[in-house]
């Protein structure tokens, strides 16, 4: 009897505890990581707690470094085709001189993630959009080429294509006729990673870049800009944008 | 009334007219090549960049909208505010209206980076967007001037005529405030900005759409030989006289602001003084050719049809020079992203941007000009749209 009822426990018990086992395995690190890094799973819609944002530290970025530019042309597969006035530049370096005090800066400009961005305002199709945690996007598919969001953008963020495109990135689909800009690398960070040009900065030991959520207390990027002055480019418009500076 | 005029189609032998349409084709032709000549290499091959984004396709779209709306005045101020005089040419009014704005809207599509989505731009509309906004005006717009159209040919349905006339005039107002605020709410380039664009281009539309309106009407009389009344002439002239000087006044309260606001001064300095061609085709072209000869010529007591015809074509010049300064010029003023700091960069940040138009582009442009002249003369020749004579106007009939 009981080395019967004893065979039968042990088999129940092998059976769900290899079971809860084969689950923890298989989703606990899943989970954990969706925890810790704030990930979120691929069906899961971007959610409007987070505002995702950078700080370019313009003490920290130099002159003639163009290491966050470069990295962004790798990654997005945006070549030059020797045309320089029709190529497209998701991120370039400005250099800046200031008129009264002589004072200079180098700083990167990209797409700054409006909050209210005017390329989504004046957009006809709606393919100019944004993101609930703040990215702004082109949708390719429904992009006209019509680029009233190019004269629309305070920032000259946005290019068109005006050629055939080739050996693109499966993860950066680009294609003549529509407009493009920065993405924030949306392909990366989804995937809890750092925006290529951060990336690059970081790696070279520059560390004028910081990528975060400006809506989590705890992150760097907001503490940042809540201990010290930071500027938004053309302030004045009241648009909000994600991307803000330290030291100008 | 307008029913003692007899409306006959434009006649003439058919080798002439033939010959009229085949010399309408040409620019057709040539605006279609071009068309698909930049459809497939891309527009890598107009003189559009990444900073001058709007090139030679748009100057003569939006000459050829913002004209569209003012050439229905003439039937408006027929229908709507009763003025008489103009009744027995107020279908032409409503079909001149009616094929700049087919002309132009072709154009817009023709140059869009994906034309081949212009179905698109009607299956998915951004409801805050001026551009979409102004698609559901357009498409409006033709459909009330129809409404309008018909009601006017159709003795059954003339006393309907002022009641569409009311609503194509409400339209009309809203779709030309549309296209100049397009431009005014445009806070990312200093050239624009500016809420005066909406009565601005309600301005230059009445004298462009006046000014195109007269000229067709000019032509198809001399076609045929049909008389116009000199009485007839004199209020079309002092008319267009009234929206040419109106158009003088609105462009030089606007630059004059821009010049006037330190925030704007730089803009306004380089539009009026130091913006090399954008300057000369300014005081040249809107102010000198376009302005001020037209107002000398339209302002004699004489009434002559060759003056008239010359101070349209004058004013018409002068607009399509006005639309490449508002255009082309407000893009070449860089964009200041830093104020008060020197700008550089790799992209041409900080610098007056340079533009060649193409002959391709040229072409498409005037193809567009070619559809609405093409339009106007198939109208003319399938519909009887104008009286045989108009020289009874000033009689009790009127």
């Amino acid at each position: 009897m009981s080395a019967d009822a004893n065979d039968g426990i042990s088999r129940r018990g092998f059976l769900a505890i290899s079971a809860a086992t084969l689950g923890g395995v298989v989703l606990a690190p899943g989970i954990r990581l969706i925890e810790i890094a704030g990930a979120r799973a691929p069906e899961q819609a971007a959610s409007d707690k987070v505002r995702w944002g950078l700080l370019i530290d313009t003490n920290k970025c130099a002159s003639g470094c163009e290491d966050c530019v470069k990295a962004c042309a790798l990654e997005n597969g945006v070549k030059s085709t020797g045309h320089a006035r029709t190529d497209p530049q998701w991120i370039r370096k400005v250099e800046l001189k200031d008129l009264r005090s002589g004072r200079t800066h180098s700083v990167p400009v990209m797409c700054q993630h409006c909050e209210h961005p005017p390329c989504v305002d004046v957009c006809p199709t709606g393919a100019s959009f944004k993101r609930a945690d703040g990215v702004v996007l082109v949708d390719r598919h429904i992009c006209i080429g019509c680029r009233y969001c190019m004269m629309a953008c305070p920032y000259k963020a946005r290019a068109i294509v005006f050629q055939d495109v080739t050996d693109q990135n499966p993860d950066v689909p680009r294609g003549k006729g529509c407009v493009e800009g920065c993405t924030l690398c949306v392909h990366r960070i989804d995937h809890d990673r750092q925006p290529a040009c951060v990336e690059a900065c970081t790696k070279a030991g520059h560390n004028a870049m910081i990528f975060g959520d400006l809506n989590d207390p705890q992150s760097e990027i907001a503490q940042r800009v809540a201990k010290y002055a930071t500027t938004q480019i053309r302030a004045d418009l009241k648009l909000n944008p994600g991307v803000r500076y330290q030291g100008l | 009334m307008a029913e003692s005029f007899v409306y006959r189609e434009l006649g003439g032998p058919s080798p002439r007219y033939w010959g009229l349409l085949a010399l309408l084709a040409v620019p057709l032709a040539l605006g279609a090549a071009s068309y698909f000549y930049i459809e497939h290499y891309g527009h890598i091959v107009t003189g559009m960049d990444n900073q001058i984004v709007w090139g030679m396709p748009h100057v003569f779209a939006v000459f050829l909208i913002v004209a569209a709306t003012g050439a229905l005045n003439v039937a408006l101020a027929a229908s709507v505010f009763g003025k008489t005089a103009y009744k027995p040419v107020a279908p032409l009014s409503a079909l001149v209206s009616v094929a700049l704005l087919v002309g132009g809207l072709a154009l817009l599509m023709l140059d869009l980076g994906r034309s081949d989505r212009m179905i698109v731009a009607m299956t998915h509309l951004n409801a805050k967007s001026l551009f979409a906004l102004r698609v559901i005006l357009y498409n409006g717009f033709l459909a009330t001037v129809a409404v309008y159209f018909w009601f006017m040919l159709e003795r059954r349905m003339n006393r309907y005529i002022k009641a569409a006339a009311i609503l194509a005039f409400l339209w009309q107002l809203l779709l030309v405030t549309g296209t100049g605020l397009m431009f005014g709410f445009m806070v990312a380039r200093a050239a624009y900005d500016s809420v005066l664009y909406a009565p601005m281009f309600i301005a230059f539309s009445s004298a462009y759409g006046t000014a195109v309106f007269i000229l067709i009407l000019l032509a198809t009389c001399r076609w045929e030989e049909r008389p116009i009344a000199d009485e007839l002439l004199r209020r079309l002239k002092n008319l267009l006289g009234i929206f040419v000087g109106a158009s003088l006044y609105f462009a030089a309260l606007f630059h004059f602001s821009k010049y006037y606001v330190a925030r704007s001064h730089d803009v306004g300095q380089f539009l009026l003084f130091d913006g090399g061609v954008y300057t000369a085709l300014f005081w040249l072209g809107q102010v000198a050719i376009g302005a001020v000869a037209p107002l000398a010529l339209l302002l004699r007591s004489q009434v002559s049809s060759a003056a008239i015809a010359a101070a349209c074509s004058l004013v018409v010049l002068g607009g399509l020079a006005q639309m490449y300064v508002t255009l082309i010029g407000g893009q070449a003023y860089p964009q200041i992203l830093f104020p008060g700091m020197v700008e550089a960069s790799s992209f041409f940040d900080g610098e007056i941007h340079p533009y060649t138009p193409s002959v391709p582009e040229v072409l498409l442009g005037l193809g567009g000009v070619g559809l609405t002249a093409a339009i106007v003369a198939v109208a003319l020749r399938a519909l009887a749209l104008l009286p045989e004579r108009l020289d009874q106007t000033a009689g009790p009939q009127a």
